[in-house]
C-alpha cells in the first residue's frame, strides 16, 4: 500500500509538469508491462487521500476487466497505443515518439520561450561543471572547532567586567552571595507574607478597595506621591543652609548677649563710637549714591527726634531720677548719671543738620569747620602742656557729636528686626541663595579659586582622605592594566637550611650580611620628577657664589663696645684698634677660605672613580728592571672609569655633604624602587603617612588597615555564580561586551570580502 | 571674692555601665607624636619576626591508609569530611574535625584514580584502574547491609580522571578519550578525541560550568565545550602537564602543574603564551588547587614539598615540608580558605594551615584589629631589606635546597649559552625568548 502511494504522488508530479508543456494527444488509458502496478486514475481524485479507498475498489474492478480483455494479447502490441485526441490527464508515457526524428530538445519543448530565456539555456548546457569535492573530515572539524571556540571566549568574555571589579575592588567578602546581615528593612519582610484565612482575604479586599497600602505598607500612594515630589537632594540641601543659618543667628544672639553683659563702660563707648562712626560713613555714602534712601533715614531721625521731645524719658522727672535728685547732693555719681541723662536729651531733641535737608546751615558751619574742633577745644582745656590731656578731650568731644546719631540707629535696627522676625528663615535662605549665586560666579570665573574653596571645604577630612587615597592608589598601581599580562610583583623565598623558631633566630637573620644586591647604592632618581627642574632653577637664583662672597673684603662692622671705665675715654680708640690688630695676629696663617675649598676638593676627587690600570710589562715588549711599558700600552690598557654621579654639594659651595654611605643606615633603606611605584617621590610618601591608631582616628584606621580578603569562619566559599552579573553596573557590561563581539566578529567578515576581491582580480 | 572652680560636665566623662568603654580623649597633633615612620618600621618589623616565630602551618596528620594516597575530594556540603583513595583502591572516608576515619571502603581493585562528590553532598562517584566508574552513597550502610556502589558502570578502558558538573547531573571522566556522562545512563552522553591516545586529568569549569579542559599525555591541554560535538583547542607544551585547576572566581583562567617544575596559568580566551609561569618547584609539580577565593592556588610536587603561590605571582610565598612527608601526589585547598590537605606517596594525609602563622579558633576584635594593622605594616614595610630577608626566609630540608641550586645554576648557564649564542650570530637571527614563550610549542586550532 505505502508503495502504491508513493507511486501516485510521482505520478501527480509527473502530470504536472506535462500540463505546462503543449501536448494535446493523450490516451485514455495508461497501461503498464507489470500488471501488478497498472492502474488507471483520475489525478483530482487522487489528490484526496481519503478518497483512495473508494478508489482501490474500482481499482480492482479495472485490472480485473483488463486483466480479462488482455488476454491472449501480445505483450509488445498493448504496450503503445497511438494517441489520437486530446485530454485533460496527461502522462509522460503516453508521449508517442513514432514518426519523429527520436531525440527532443530543451529548445522543442518550450517554443514559446523568449530569446533570453533560450540563451540562458545554452549557457547552462555550456557550463557544466563539476561540483566541488567536499571538504575533508579534517577540515570540517577544524571549522567547527574555531568556530565553536569563538563562540566560547566570547560568552567567557562577558565575565570581564566581574572580574576586573573584583580585582579592583579594595576588598572581598566571601562568600560571596551573602545576604547582608542585621535587620531586614520592614517592607522586605511584609512582602513575603500572603493573607491566608478568609477574614484576613477579606480584609485585604478592603484596604485593595480603599487604595492602601498592602505591599508597601509604610506609605500610602499619596505619600509616595510627595516623596517623589521632593527631591532628597533638595530637602537636605536647604535643611543644611538652615541649620547653618540657624547657628550663625545663635552665635551672633549669643554674642550680643555677651557684649551687652560687659559692664566696661569704657568698653561700650568705643564700641558706641565704632558703630557711630560705620553708620556715618554708610550715612555719607548714601548720600552720594542713593540720596532718597538717606533722605528716608533723615525722615526716621527726625522722627526719633520727635518721639524724644514727646516723652519724658530722659527728663528728671522719672522715678529713678527723682531718687538721683536726692542723692545728687552727696552723690558724685548720682549727679554724673543726672547729667548724662540730660545730655542724652539734648542730643536727641537737637536738629539734625545735612546737606539734603539745609544748605544755608551748611555755609554757616562752613565757617566754623575752617579750624579744627580741637584746635580751640584743647586750648579751653585745662592743662594745655599735657600732650595726653589734649588728645583726649578732642575724642570726647567727638564723641559727644556722635552720640546724636547712635539712637538713631538703634531704631532702625529695631524696625528691621520686627520685619525679620516675620521671616528670618526666608531671609536667611535668601543671603545664602546670594552667597550660593556669587559662589558659582566665582567658581565660573577661575579654576584656581575653585580648587582653593574645594580645598577649604576638604581641609577636615584631609588627612583622613589622603591615607585612604594614598592606599587605593597603591592598590590601583599593584593591579595589572590589562588580563593579558599580569606583573609578576613576587621575589624568590629565601631558602636556608635555617628555621626561624624564636626572636633571636630572626634577629640573627636580621644581622646576617646583606646579599650583594642590596648595598647597590642609590641614585637619586631626579628625572623622574616633573618638579625638579624648576627646583633647581630657583635654587640656582638662591644660591650665593661663594668665590664671590668670600674673595670680597668683608666689611668691618664696628660695633660700639660697651665702655668698661669712664676714666679710660682717651685710651679707648688706641685699645679697639689693639684688639682688631690682635686678633688679625693671631689668625695670621689661617686662610680659612682657601683651606675649605682645598678640602672640598680634596673629598671631591676622593670620592671620583679612579680608572684601573691593566697594563703588564712584557708582553709584547721587552721587560725587566727600568724598563716602563710603551705610552700606547698603557693608554690601551688603561680602562676609564665611567663619570661619577653629580655630588649633591657641586652646587653648594660652601658646603660639604660627604657622600660617605652610612652602613648602619643602608641596612634599614630601600636599595631599589619596588615595583607598582613609578618614582620614589610616590614611594616615600606611601612610607611617610602612618597607619597606626596614635596617629589616626579610629574610623580611618579602620578603614586604612581592613584585609583585602575577608572569609567567614566556616563558611563554604562556593565558585563564582552568575548572580555575579547583576552586581555589576549595567553599563559598564553594556561597554565592554560589544567592543569584544565586534572585534571577534568583524575581522572575519573582512577577510572574506578581501579574499573574494582578490579572486575577482585573478 | 569670687572663686572659680575647673568644673567638667559629668557627661563627658562618667559612663553610664561599667561595660561601657572608657572615653579616651586623644590629641591627634602630629607635633606630639613624633618619628612616625620609624615607630611603624619598628613595629612592622616586630610583627614580621613574631609571624615567623609563630608560623607553625602543620597541624595533623590523618593515617590509616595502607598505600600511598592517590587522590582526595573535598566534600561539596561539609566542611568537615574528606575523601581519600589510595593506590590499592581503598577509600576513606575522614572527619578533619576529630581527624579520624568514619569509613573505609574497597571501591576498586588496583588504583582510586578519581574521586569526586556530587554537588549535593549525597553520594559520589569514584574510578579505578578496574576500568569501571562506582557511585557510592555519602551515608554509612546501615548495620548488617553490605557496602555496594549505587551504581556501577563497566567501561571499555581505564579511566585516569574524574569531575563532577557543578550543577547538573553529569560527570565526565579521562582515560583514552573523554567522555561526558549522564548519571542515569550507562553510555557516555558524547566523547571526545583529538589524536591523543591517553589523558591524564579532566576539570570543569566552576564557573562557565559547561567547559572542561584535560591534560593529555602528548604534552597538550585541551579545552572542550560539553555542548559541542568537538574539542575547542589544544595547546601543546614542551613538556607534559599533570593536571590543571581552574580558577573558581575568574571564569576564563585556569592553571596547569607541569612536568618541567613550572606551573603556568593561562587565558583561555589565548592559549599562545601563558600569562604567567610559577617557578619554585624542583621537581615535576603533580597536582594543584585553587583556593576558593582564587587569590592563590597550592601545588604539590614530587620533591617532597607544598608549595603556596599568588595567582599573579611567579615565586611561592610559602613552602611547607615535613621530614617525613614523601612524593606529594595530591593536594586540596579547603572550602573554607583556612586548610590545606596534601595527600602522599608515604600513605599519610596531612592538614596544613592555609596561612602559616594564623591563630586558629575566635579571634576577638582588638585582636583582629591589631592583626589587621599588623598585616598592613608588613605590606606597607615589605620592600626594607631587612624585614624582607626575614619575611622571606624559608627553611627547606637540604636535597631540596641544593637541587634548586643546582636547578638555578643550570638555568644561568643556559641563559649565558643562549646570550652567546646570539652575540655570535647574525643580529636577529635568535630572537630574544621570555620564559613565557618558552614552553608553548603550538596551539592547534
Amino acid at each position: 500500500m505505502g508503495k502504491i502511494m508513493k507511486k501516485k504522488v510521482d505520478k501527480i508530479k509527473a502530470n504536472k509538469e506535462e500540463d505546462i508543456g503543449v501536448f494535446t494527444a493523450v490516451p485514455e488509458a495508461v497501461r503498464y508491462d507489470d500488471d501488478v502496478e497498472e492502474e488507471d486514475f483520475d489525478p483530482q481524485l487522487s489528490a484526496d487521500e481519503v478518497e483512495a479507498e473508494e478508489e482501490d475498489d474500482e481499482r480492482k474492478r479495472n485490472k480485473l476487466v483488463q486483466a480479462i480483455s488482455s488476454m491472449g494479447k501480445g505483450r509488445k502490441s498493448s504496450r503503445l497505443e497511438e494517441r489520437s485526441e486530446a485530454a485533460l490527464i496527461v502522462s509522460e508515457f503516453g508521449v508517442n515518439s513514432v514518426g519523429e526524428s527520436g531525440k527532443v530538445e530543451l529548445s522543442d519543448l518550450i517554443p514559446s520561450a523568449t530569446k533570453k530565456a533560450q540563451k540562458q539555456i545554452e549557457t547552462l548546457k555550456r557550463g557544466r561543471r563539476t561540483l566541488e569535492t567536499p571538504l575533508s573530515r579534517q577540515e570540517t572539524e577544524r571549522i567547527h572547532r574555531d568556530v565553536a571556540f569563538q563562540k566560547v571566549s566570547e560568552e567567557v568574555s562577558k565575565w570581564k567586567s566581574v572580574i576586573k571589579q573584583n580585582q579592583r575592588s579594595e576588598q572581598l567578602v566571601f562568600p560571596l552571595n551573602q545576604e547582608p546581615s542585621g535587620p531586614k528593612a520592614i517592607e522586605h519582610v511584609v512582602t513575603g507574607w500572603k493573607s491566608q484565612t478568609p477574614l484576613e482575604q477579606e480584609i485585604f479586599a478592603l484596604l485593595n478597595a480603599n487604595k492602601q497600602p498592602i505591599h508597601n505598607p509604610v506609605l500610602t500612594p499619596a505619600e509616595e506621591e510627595s516623596i517623589k515630589a521632593m527631591s532628597l537632594v533638595e530637602a537636605k540641601i536647604r535643611r543644611a543652609e538652615l541649620q547653618k543659618a540657624r547657628a550663625i543667628q545663635s552665635y551672633y544672639e549669643s554674642k550680643t548677649r555677651r557684649e551687652r553683659k560687659i559692664k566696661s563702660k569704657k568698653y561700650h563707648k568705643v564700641h558706641n563710637k565704632a558703630k557711630r562712626k560705620e553708620f556715618l560713613k554708610q550715612f555719607d555714602e548714601m548720600v552720594k549714591t542713593n540720596p532718597e534712601a538717606a533722605l528716608e533715614e533723615l525722615k526716621k531721625l527726625e522722627l526719633g527726634r520727635m518721639k524724644e521731645r514727646m516723652s519724658l524719658k530722659h527728663q528728671n522727672s522719672g522715678k529713678w531720677a527723682k531718687s538721683k535728685v536726692i542723692m545728687a547732693k552727696y552723690d558724685e555719681d548720682a549727679r554724673k548719671a543726672m547729667q548724662q541723662q540730660l545730655e542724652i536729651n539734648k542730643e536727641l531733641t537737637q536738629k539734625v543738620v545735612t546737606a539734603l535737608n539745609n544748605d544755608e546751615e551748611e555755609e554757616e558751619e562752613k565757617e566754623e569747620e575752617v579750624l579744627p574742633d580741637f584746635a580751640n577745644d584743647a586750648e579751653q582745656a585745662g592743662d594745655s602742656t599735657n600732650p595726653w590731656m589734649r588728645g583726649k578731650l578732642t575724642e570726647e568731644e567727638r564723641e559727644n557729636k556722635e552720640v546724636s546719631e547712635m539712637p538713631v540707629e538703634t531704631v532702625v535696627i529695631e524696625e528691621e528686626s520686627e520685619e525679620e522676625e516675620v521671616n528670618e528663615d526666608e531671609v536667611l535662605l535668601k543671603e545664602f541663595e546670594n552667597k550660593r549665586q556669587r559662589r558659582r560666579e566665582a567658581e565660573n570665573k577661575t579654576d584656581e579659586q575653585d580648587e582653593e574653596q574645594e580645598d577649604e571645604d576638604e581641609e577636615d577630612g584631609m588627612a583622613e582622605e589622603e591615607l585612604s587615597k594614598f592606599m587605593s592608589m597603591i592598590r590601583g598601581l599593584s593591579r595589572k592594566p590589562e588580563v593579558e599580562i599580569i606583573a609578576d610583583n613576587s621575589t624568590p623565598l629565601e631558602e636556608g637550611l635555617s628555621r626561624i623558631q624564636t626572636m633571636e633566630d630572626a634577629e640573627n637573620l636580621q644581622d646576617a650580611e646583606m646579599p650583594e644586591s642590596d648595598v647597590v647604592e642609590v641614585v637619586p632618581q631626579e628625572e623622574h620628577t616633573g618638579i625638579a627642574p624648576a627646583k633647581k632653577a630657583k635654587k640656582r637664583k638662591r644660591n650665593i657664589e661663594l668665590k664671590q662672597v668670600l674673595t670680597k673684603e668683608s666689611k668691618v662692622v664696628t660695633v660700639p663696645l660697651k665702655v668698661t671705665t669712664e676714666e679710660a675715654e682717651d685710651e679707648d680708640l688706641e685699645e679697639e684698634i689693639d684688639q682688631r690688630g690682635l686678633i688679625r695676629e693671631a689668625f695670621a696663617g689661617d686662610d680659612v677660605v682657601s683651606d675649605f675649598l682645598k678640602e672640598k676638593r680634596n673629598q671631591e676627587n676622593a670620592g671620583k672613580p679612579k680608572s684601573v690600570n691593566l697594563t703588564l710589562p712584557g708582553w709584547g715588549e721587552w721587560g725587566g728592571l727600568g724598563l716602563m711599558p710603551s705610552r700606547k700600552k698603557r693608554k690601551k690598557f688603561r680602562v676609564k672609569a665611567a663619570p661619577a654621579a653629580p655630588r649633591r654639594d657641586a652646587k653648594l659651595p660652601e658646603v660639604i655633604m660627604s657622600e660617605h654611605r652610612d652602613k648602619s643606615i643602608a641596612l634599614h633603606q630601600v636599595n631599589s624602587l619596588p615595583f607598582p611605584f613609578d618614582n620614589h617621590i610616590q614611594f616615600e610618601s606611601s612610607i611617610r603617612c602612618p597607619m597606626g591608631r596614635t596617629w589616626n582616628s579610629e574610623k580611618t584606621v579602620q578603614k586604612v588597615t581592613q584585609p583585602r580578603v575577608v572569609t567567614q569562619l566556616g563558611a563554604i566559599i562556593e565558585p563564582m555564580g552568575r548572580e555575579e552579573f547583576k552586581k555589576v553596573p549595567q553599563a559598564n557590561q553594556k561597554a565592554q561586551t560589544p567592543t569584544v563581539t565586534n572585534q571577534r566578529n568583524g575581522q572575519p567578515e573582512r577577510r572574506h570580502k578581501h579574499v573574494q576581491k582578490r579572486k575577482k582580480h585573478k | 571674692m569670687k572663686v572659680k572652680v575647673l568644673s567638667r560636665n559629668p557627661d563627658d566623662y562618667v559612663r553610664e555601665t561599667k561595660y561601657d568603654i572608657q572615653r579616651v580623649p586623644r590629641n591627634y597633633d602630629p607635633s606630639l607624636h613624633p618619628f612616625e615612620v620609624s615607630r611603624e618600621y619598628t613595629r612592622a618589623l616586630n610583627a614580621t619576626k613574631l609571624e615567623r616565630v609563630f608560623a607553625k602551618p602543620f597541624l595533623a596528620s590523618l593515617d590509616g591508609h595502607r598505600d600511598g594516597v592517590n587522590c582526595m575530594a573535598k566534600h561539596s556540603t561539609s566542611l568537615s569530611s574528606l575523601l581519600s583513595g589510595s593506590c590499592d583502591g581503598e577509600l576513606k572516608i575522614w572527619n578533619l574535625t576529630k581527624r579520624e576515619c568514619v569509613r573505609t571502603l574497597q571501591a576498586h581493585e588496583g588504583f582510586v584514580r578519581g574521586i569526586v562528590v556530587r554537588f549535593c553532598g549525597t553520594s559520589f562517584f569514584t574510578v579505578g584502574d578496574d576500568k569501571t566508574i562506582k557511585q557510592w552513597k555519602m551515608q554509612c550502610p546501615g548495620y548488617g547491609e553490605e557496602e555496594e556502589p549505587l551504581n556501577t558502570i563497566l567501561g571499555k578502558t581505564v579511566f585516569t580522571g574524574l569531575d563532577h558538573h557543578r550543577t547538573e547531573g553529569v560527570f565526565a571522566t579521562c582515560g583514552q578519550q573523554v567522555d561526558i556522562w549522564d548519571e542515569q545512563r550507562s553510555s557516555p552522553i558524547r566523547s571526545f578525541t583529538w589524536g591523543v591516545d591517553s589523558f591524564s586529568s579532566v576539570r570543569f569549569n566552576p564557573v562557565e560550568t559547561d567547559l572542561l579542559a584535560s591534560c593529555a599525555s602528548d604534552r597538550s591541554i585541551v579545552l572542550y565545550d560539553m555542548r559541542e560535538a568537538t574539542p575547542l583547542k589544544k595547546v601543546v607544551m614542551t613538556m607534559r602537564s599533570n593536571t590543571l585547576s581552574w580558577n573558581p572566581m575568574e571564569a576564563y583562567h585556569f592553571t596547569c602543574a607541569n612536568e618541567d617544575y613550572n606551573l603556568y596559568t593561562y587565558d583561555m580566551r589565548n592559549l599562545e603564551q601563558p600569562l604567567l609561569v610559577h617557578m619554585d618547584h624542583v621537581s615535576a609539580v603533580l597536582d594543584i588547587d585553587f583556593s576558593p577565593t582564587g587569590k592563590e592556588f597550592v601545588s604539590a610536587s614530587f620533591d617532597k614539598t607544598i608549595r603556596i603561590f599568588p595567582k599573579d605571582g611567579g615565586h611561592s610565598r610559602e613552602v611547607y615540608h615535613t621530614k617525613r612527608m614523601q612524593h606529594v601526589i595530591c593536594v586540596k585547598w579547603s572550602a573554607d580558605n583556612k586548610y590545606i590537605l596534601s595527600g602522599s606517596d608515604e600513605m599519610n594525609i596531612r592538614l596544613w594551615k592555609a596561612n602559616a602563622s594564623e591563630k586558629l579558633g575566635v579571634v576577638g576584635h582588638r585582636e583582629k584589629a591589631a592583626t589587621n594593622y599588623n598585616q598592613k605594616l608588613k605590606e606597607k614595610f615589605q620592600h626594607h631589606p631587612q624585614i624582607k630577608r626575614i619575611a622571606r626566609h624559608r627553611h627547606l630540608p637540604k636535597t631540596v635546597y641544593h637541587q634548586s641550586k643546582e636547578i638555578r645554576v643550570m638555568r644561568e648557564a643556559r641563559r649565558r649559552k643562549e646570550k652567546n649564542v646570539r652575540k655570535h650570530s647574525k643580529p636577529g637571527s635568535v630572537p630574544v625568548a621570555t620564559e613565557r614563550e618558552k614552553h608553548v610549542v603550538t596551539v592547534v586550532k
